[in-house]
């Protein structure tokens, strides 16, 4: 059976669809159909790949974790190894897409939104490469605990509007740029970083991040592992897990989607909409939604920046309703705690991120046994986090 | 003019058609609920009904207003923090409805209606009765998840145009829409700022093509803007520029006289 989703309407089961002011209709309609001829032009695609692999560093390697799987002592860990792409995450492969596309439909202001920061340097980067202006809105929260994304943006030439209104985080930041494409929307593209907003966002952010996916398949089938297959990626709005997952929804592997639980999921300091959220529409697009009585949305919390978000991708909800997927999530602890772990057994310091991923293990491990193979999405390196990391593990 | 006719006589067709036929256009403003207070809401709506406006926007505010600039914004949590929800403000219509009989649409966003219910939502809000909802978020393929339980209960979907819908989904929202055809008069967020020229040519085609009585919204300042704007349409909506008029002048004789000063020059 055919996956095809989304459908024609932009919908994942019940989820997705294009929820934005008539303004953003016609061009999110252009933008739909570009990306559906470039998506079949050998002169994009040779081109979105070529830029991929001369620019951006890829392939990533796929790396046999020896010590940690030692440790664990069940089934193999591998480790995709998105934290060596160009810019430290996985977020440049959607951004070199979308800068393509931008490219090609002659915009030449690009405007971002970022949370830990990763989206808005690697659209930065990409902007700096094409000549393009680019703007990035950064919740003033944000730009504290990523003080050095903020710069290493401005360093790459892009404008960072700090952001004041509401809980000055990755919402805010979000409905800022949006506010920016609805009123300079003829002459701006709007990259977006996950795969959340409007059709054909989502589906557009999942195919250009489905590099990670297929690269491990193919990886995998070099190393000659076993048939049993565990992947493992952090969700915050989905990005780097739908591009693991998206390659391997037709085959047998098992799949977990890892959420923030902040402090704890029976606290209200959380960010994991797929396991507390109510479906609601925000940013444009069905799906669940942190929110309290009344519809308004409420406040994630999570240490990691770049999962403190309210909202989730709509396939992350469809293939949580399926159950296609399963998902998980890790409180602020054990994410700090993974993130040692791996630094002391792999020598590979990951971001807090992709340390939900690494803490699920703990959980999974038990349930796995030997010869059967997990994948963990190291969707980004701990560069950006060291403040973090040196506020909250102590070392004698 | 077939489907505006025949569209069922809400307030708000009735009021726009009585205008028509008197040669006047209209003038609607829009005040968030709640807004600078709790207790401020029903004596502005009066104020305003005396001072002659014909439609009132009742603005349910959210938390994430994407649409809105940073006027509407801070109104919008202002009211927020002063604890506004959707049941208080249904309350609220019913309270207005005890003194006039002026027509009111709520207008915002989804979720909170989603959290309340769709359905319960018209059915409450026709039963305090709203006349209808503007729902910017929702474009014409999705109006059908709400035109049923609209049509059921008497409430108009007001559909909005933008100057970047293409002329045939303008004669498509205008079939689809009640009440009226509100138009977006620029590419932006509420308050953005417009010149008259940029908006003229765009809303005579608008109103060419509809059958709907054209409503234009969105960054209109002045008096004398919104008489050049209201002059190739069927009338004005005034936004941010009412709620800043509310934070510099209070509910006083000033600002009936400032709403005075508009009615009478449209
Ligand atoms: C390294 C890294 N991983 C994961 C994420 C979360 O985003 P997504 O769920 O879209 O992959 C971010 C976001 O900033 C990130 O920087």
């Amino acid at each position: 059976m055919k996956y095809g989703l989304p459908d024609k309407r932009g919908y994942f089961g019940a989820y997705g669809g294009r929820f934005v002011p008539e303004t953003l209709i016609e061009p999110l309609r252009r933008l739909e159909k570009l990306y559906t001829r470039m998506k079949r032009d050998p002169a994009f695609t040779n081109e979105y790949y070529s830029i991929l692999r001369e620019y951006a560093g890829r392939p990533t390697p796929l790396t046999f974790a020896e010590r940690l799987t030692a440790y664990y002592g069940r089934a193999s860990i591998f480790l995709k190894r998105e934290d060596l792409c160009h810019t430290g995450a996985h977020k440049i492969n959607n951004v070199v897409g979308q800068i393509l596309l931008a490219v090609r439909s002659k915009k030449k202001r690009i405007i971002a939104e970022t949370g830990a920061g990763q989206h808005g340097v690697a659209t930065a980067t990409v902007a700096a490469r094409f000549g393009l202006q680019c703007v990035v809105y950064m919740g003033e929260e944000d730009m504290h605990r990523q003080q050095l994304n903020v710069y290493r943006m401005k360093m790459l030439g892009a404008e960072v509007i700090p952001v004041t209104s509401g809980s000055r985080t990755l919402k805010d930041a979000t409905s800022e740029a949006i506010r920016d494409w609805v009123t300079n929307v003829n002459d701006t593209f709007y990259v977006i970083g996950s795969v959340v907003g409007p059709h054909p966002y989502p589906m557009m952010v999942r195919d250009f991040q489905a590099i990670i996916g297929k690269e491990v398949r193919k990886q995998l089938r070099t190393l000659n592992t076993g048939k049993s297959l565990y992947l493992i990626a952090c969700v915050g709005g989905g990005s780097n897990a739908a591009g693991l997952f998206y390659p391997f929804l037709q085959s047998t592997a098992r799949m977990y989607g890892v959420e923030a639980a902040g402090l704890g999921l029976d606290t209200d300091k959380h960010a994991a909409t797929l396991a507390k959220g109510i479906p609601g529409v925000l940013h444009g697009s069905l799906s669940y939604v942190l929110q309290d009585d009344d519809g308004q949305i409420a406040l994630a919390h999570s240490i990691s920046a770049g999962l403190d978000y309210p909202g989730v991708g709509p396939e992350h909800c469809y293939l949580k309703e399926s159950g296609r997927v399963q998902y998980h999530a890790v409180t602020d602890e054990e994410a700090l705690k993974a993130a040692a772990l791996l630094a002391k057994l792999e020598g590979i310091i990951p971001a807090l991120e992709s340390a939900h991923a690494i803490a699920f293990l703990e959980k999974l491990m038990p349930c796995t046994k030997k010869g059967e193979c997990v994948v963990v999405n190291l969707s980004g390196r701990g560069d950006k986090d060291m403040q973090t990391f040196m506020e909250r593990l102590t070392y004698e | 003019m077939s489907s505006f006719h025949e569209d069922h006589q809400s307030r708000v067709t009735k009021r726009l058609l009585e205008l028509r036929r008197k040669n006047r256009k209209a003038f609607a403003v829009f005040l968030t609920a709640g807004y600078p207070s709790l207790d401020s809401t029903l004596p502005l709506v009066r104020l305003c009904d005396e001072a002659g406006i014909d439609i009132l926007e009742l603005g349910m505010p959210f938390s994430d207003p994407l649409a809105d600039g940073p006027i509407i914004q801070a109104c919008s949590q202002q009211a927020l923090n002063n604890g506004v929800t959707l049941s208080w403000i249904l309350e609220q219509v019913q309270a207005i409805r005890e003194f006039t009989n002026l027509p009111l649409v709520l207008m915002g966003y989804l979720n909170p209606i989603f959290r309340y219910g769709v359905e319960k939502f018209f059915r409450d809000a026709s039963s305090v009765g709203v006349d209808g909802v503007i729902l910017p978020e929702v474009p014409l393929e999705e109006v059908h998840r709400f035109s049923h339980h609209a049509r059921a209960n008497s409430i108009d979907i007001v559909l909005l145009v933008s100057p970047t819908t293409p002329i045939s989904r303008i004669k498509e929202i205008d079939k689809t829409t009640s009440g009226f055809l509100y138009c977006v008069s620029s590419t932006g967020v509420t308050g953005h700022s417009t010149t008259v020229d940029e908006v003229r040519a765009y809303v005579v085609m608008v109103k060419e093509l509809a059958v709907h009585p054209v409503l234009v919204g969105f960054g209109i300042r002045s008096a004398e803007h919104a008489q050049q704007v209201a002059s190739v349409a069927d009338g004005v909506i005034i936004g941010s520029e009412f709620l800043t008029k509310i934070r510099s002048l209070g509910q006083t004789n000033g600002l009936q006289m400032w709403i005075r000063k508009i009615r009478e020059s449209l």
